[in-house]
């Protein structure tokens, strides 16, 4: 496969704050509907067992970060409710595309000395109270000035905003609705070996582009699903990681929501078959020192199936307009060269805005992905790499890894992760 | 004065203080499409934004431009979000390129004008309708008036152009 500009990269020099800090906690709630539970209860539960999973207490916590969009608690509220006394903490606006740069955020802070350890947390109850697929509340509220321009014309959710990128990028490239639907039908086959994921049924191209279509070109199961859940991510420097529960994913390089230009109105500016990740990876992978030929796993964004392709193309794991080809090669499923959404993502384990592939990622690199694997006698899964239905998900000698977030096709963020050998 | 008016059930605002959006839906209401065009750039910009995009001058003019375009693309919506449109389904939002100032000041780069598929009296075109509009199609502009003063500007058909022999869709119907 060949791969595109990114061959220039210096892979020798020490970049920023490439490898200081790291991920030393992941948690998170079940993913479910109904959860019957506030966003403040959901959030102190995600962050209790990220602080568990780092073997680490409240007083070893003083950052905090969260973000959401008019749908959830703040970090005020869970920092006392778990009798955590914050030297820092932000609560930011926004969705898909927030973690990666809320980790950016989080090291910036730390470096700077206004405080050591950031947990950052996304809780929200996206199927029961504020639905995430734009019905219900987000509908229904009044509609003022610059807003007039896409929601009165019924131009409004996520899957109604992005389709005219998707549709573009058919027109341009040829690209067609099976190739696509590979996406679902790898990731469904991941979260069959996730016993957490919302949905574990495996789903074939059929059944994807068979489903009733909700706005052309997205079918039903091109849409991910709509749960209930509150997710965390713990960062800290690299020296103190070393001192948590389980092996550290140091972080590499970090992209924040990088924008095409015209974030105002990004279909202004062409092609709108391209999206942020065309700029962002000028920084991702520099910063990095690596390029995508040296992915073993990704987190691409899938709000939808055409996000994880787009993302996939235009970070340079295939030359431009091969996106198709790319996601229906086998290259992205377990077993194939490298697996994209191992967890089942946003299609089929559940919706975090972007915080469950960070998760996932992060046990990816420590080797100790909860599957249905056996535990061995040292109390660690022993992996079998039988990616059958039911059987095992971690992805073999998995040493670095990259997420690719998604708010829209004009915003992207980005980060990389490399296994800890210490 | 703020502009408000309820369009299919949805109560649109446009504050006594947001200029470029007061002026830019009265426009529409006279049944003349107008953009703002940077006092020095010379650049016209959609939608309508307090400085130029290209050179970040805050001074503009308001000047009329024709309101005809190609279809750029496009999304057909068969299952509707808002109430508003749950009657209305399928219906096609389209993006259309206008003709003035295709290309510039990059390649790329187009006023790519909103609006929904409607019949050249303005109501939501039919499924039938719809089926001929694709990528390439020739779109003119209408209006449809939420308010004394303030209208929306969507697209129709334009059947005296030339239009392509077939327009490209999507290809499941």
């Amino acid at each position: 496969m060949s791969l595109s500009s990114v061959s220039e990269i210096d892979a020798s020099s020490e970049k920023f704050l490439r490898g200081k800090y790291a991920v030393c906690g992941v948690g998170e709630t079940s993913y479910r509907r109904g959860s019957q539970e506030t966003t403040r209860a959901l959030a102190t539960w995600a962050i209790g067992n990220a602080m568990e999973d780092a073997g680490m207490n409240a007083g070893d916590i003083d950052g905090m970060l969260d973000y959401s969009g008019n749908d959830s608690t703040f970090a005020n509220f869970v920092a006392g409710d778990l009798g955590i006394r914050l030297n820092f903490y932000m609560d930011v606006h926004g969705g898909g595309s927030s973690i990666e740069a809320l980790i950016g955020i989080a090291m910036g802070v730390i470096e700077a000395g206004m405080c050591k350890t950031v947990a950052i947390f996304r809780a929200m109850n996206g199927y029961s109270q504020v639905r995430i697929g734009g019905t219900g509340a987000r509908s229904a509220v009044p509609i003022n000035g610059d807003q007039i321009h896409n929601r009165a014309y019924g131009w409004q959710s996520a899957g109604q905003m992005f389709a005219p990128s998707f549709l573009r990028h058919m027109y341009d490239y040829g690209t067609t609705p099976e190739q696509v639907a590979h996406v679902k039908v790898a990731h469904s086959k991941h979260a069959s070996n996730n016993p957490k994921a919302y949905y574990k049924k495996r789903y074939t191209v059929e059944d994807v582009v068979n489903s009733r279509i909700i706005c052309k070109p997205l079918h039903l199961l091109d849409c991910c699903v709509e749960t209930d859940n509150a997710t965390c991510i713990i960062v800290t420097s690299l020296d103190r990681a070393r001192d948590c529960r389980n092996r550290a994913a140091v972080i590499q390089s970090v992209a924040g929501r990088v924008c095409k230009p015209r974030a105002d109105m990004h279909y202004q500016h062409g092609p709108i078959s391209t999206v942020a990740g065309l700029y962002a990876r000028e920084i991702l992978w520099p910063n990095a020192g690596v390029g995508p030929e040296d992915i073993d796993v990704t987190g691409s964004y899938d709000a939808f199936t055409f996000t994880t392709m787009l993302q996939l193309e235009d970070y340079g794991f295939c030359k431009k307009g091969e996106g198709g080809d790319y996601v229906s090669s086998g290259a992205i499923e377990l077993g194939g060269r490298r697996p994209n959404n191992t967890s089942g993502g946003h299609l089929c384990e559940g919706y975090t805005h972007g915080m469950n592939m960070v998760i996932e990622n992060t046990r990816q690199l420590r080797g100790e992905v909860d599957d249905s694997c056996p535990v061995g006698p040292d109390g660690k899964k022993q992996h079998t790499y039988d990616y059958a239905e039911g059987g095992c998900r971690q992805v073999k000698n998995a040493e670095l890894s990259a997420n690719l977030g998604w708010a829209n096709p004009g915003t992207g963020s980005a980060m990389v992760m490399a296994r800890d050998h210490k | 004065m703020p502009l408000q008016g309820e369009y299919m059930g949805m109560m649109l605002t446009i504050d006594d203080l947001d200029h470029e959006n007061l002026d830019f839906f009265r426009h529409c209401h006279e049944g003349s499409f107008h953009l703002q065009r940077g006092k020095t750039s010379g650049l016209l910009r959609y939608p309508p934004t307090t400085a130029c995009p290209w050179t970040g001058e805050r001074e503009s003019e308001w000047v009329p431009v024709e309101g005809k375009g190609t279809v750029h693309t496009y999304a057909e919506v068969h299952h509707p979000i808002q109430p508003a449109f749950r009657d209305k389904v399928p219906y096609l939002v389209i993006l259309a390129d206008l003709d003035t100032q295709k290309g510039a000041p990059s390649e790329h780069e187009a006023l790519r004008v909103a609006g929904n598929l409607m019949t050249a009296d303005g109501q939501f075109a039919p499924p039938e309708m719809i089926r001929r509009v694709g990528i390439g199609t020739r779109v003119k502009m209408v209006y449809v008036e939420v308010a004394d003063g303030f209208s929306l500007p969507h697209w129709t058909i334009d059947e005296d152009a030339d239009q392509p022999e077939t327009p490209w869709r999507y290809p499941q119907e």
